[in-house]
């Protein structure tokens, strides 16, 4: 095969832009968790779990979940582009954290409404 | 005024070696450059790049203690000795501090250095109005010295893809100059997670700016229009 130089791959700004508004979700989330645990009534499990029990809690926390995963995604990419020179071991690495943050999500969502 | 200067000779050295050196000063010797001119008189298989010696050609970027800058610009009275004087980081070193720009200039020419505009030329100049004019401010001035470039870790780790701050402070030149015509290709050759999107702000560029330049904003202002074209 001829090595030429290719660019323009014509992606990578929905990418950059996804990171930064689950940055932004994330930020709100975790303020919101902050007020929502200082709220507590009593540092014990039974008020965690009332915590827990709101429906929009539960969605809350999904959606952080979800907004890491996706920001998890970019970074590793990022991190695999910088420092990992071989495509094949790349893209397999990609894979490798694709199916991890997927798995993660159903483990999250198992977690935020299993009992 | 004591120096530790980066050594490597490829011909003779099987590897770079630091060497010291002690050097009177006149009180008429104000700038770096002025030092190493000294060093080169005393021992003369030193090899290093200087022309303007006034920070305008941008030929002796060089590592200066640990950040790259103009030698000729750079006050000696500033700096602490021993001066560590090492070639800029991440490119093939020729020879002392002599290293192989290639990698950057192809960078440079990859993203069409020049006006691109197809229609009639005019009598006359193609004009610009003065607030038109106003946005090349900034940019224009850069003398490709590569010292940003060579300070940014994502150009370390991708030099053959990465556009580099350099070059996107100059990708930005023209995408801002209204008499150029290829605003969508030009966006369309940067569209891409490595030639734009290596770039994370750490603004390693703005720091070591000897001219005072702002590639971080250029890049941010490319990215703004993406996101205006795309949204």
């Amino acid at each position: 095969m001829v090595n030429r130089e290719v660019s323009g791959a014509h992606y990578g700004l929905r990418d950059w832009l996804a990171q930064r508004v689950t940055a932004v979700v994330m930020v709100i989330y975790s303020v919101l968790f902050v007020v929502m645990l200082l709220g507590l009534p009593q540092f014990d499990y039974a008020s965690w779990k009332t915590m827990w029990a709101a429906p929009w809690m539960r969605y809350a926390s999904l959606l952080f979940f979800l907004s890491l995963f996706v920001h998890a995604w970019v970074g590793m990419r990022n991190i695999f582009m910088d420092y990992i020179k071989s495509t094949g071991l790349r893209l397999t690495l990609y894979a490798l954290v694709i199916l991890a943050l997927l798995a993660y999500g159903a483990w999250a969502v198992q977690i935020l409404w299993g009992r | 005024m004591r120096f530790q200067i980066y050594r490597y000779n490829p011909d003779v050295d099987a590897k770079p070696h630091m060497q010291f050196y002690d050097v009177p000063m006149e009180p008429t010797d104000r700038m770096l450059l002025d030092a190493l001119v000294r060093i080169k008189i005393e021992d003369d298989t030193f090899s290093f790049r200087r022309s303007c010696r006034e920070g305008v050609c941008g030929s002796d970027a060089m590592n200066i203690n640990g950040k790259n800058g103009l030698a000729c610009i750079t006050k000696l009275a500033d700096l602490q000795e021993p001066v560590m004087i090492r070639p800029l980081p991440g490119l093939p070193v020729i020879r002392d501090l002599i290293v192989d720009m290639s990698q950057f200039f192809k960078q440079y020419h990859s993203i069409k250095p020049y006006v691109v505009n197809d229609t009639p030329p005019p009598e006359t100049e193609r004009l610009q109005s003065p607030e038109d004019r106003e946005e090349l401010n900034g940019l224009y001035e850069c003398i490709l010295c590569a010292c940003c470039s060579t300070s940014c870790p994502s150009f370390w780790w991708n030099p053959d893809k990465f556009v580099g701050p350099a070059g996107l402070l100059q990708a930005y030149r023209f995408i801002a100059d209204t008499r150029d015509q290829a605003t969508n290709e030009r966006l369309d050759n940067l569209e891409d997670p490595y030639r734009l999107f290596r770039c994370h702000s750490i603004m390693n560029c703005v720091d070591v700016c000897p001219k005072n330049l702002n590639p971080t904003k250029a890049i941010g202002k490319i990215k703004d229009l993406l996101v205006k074209r795309t949204v």
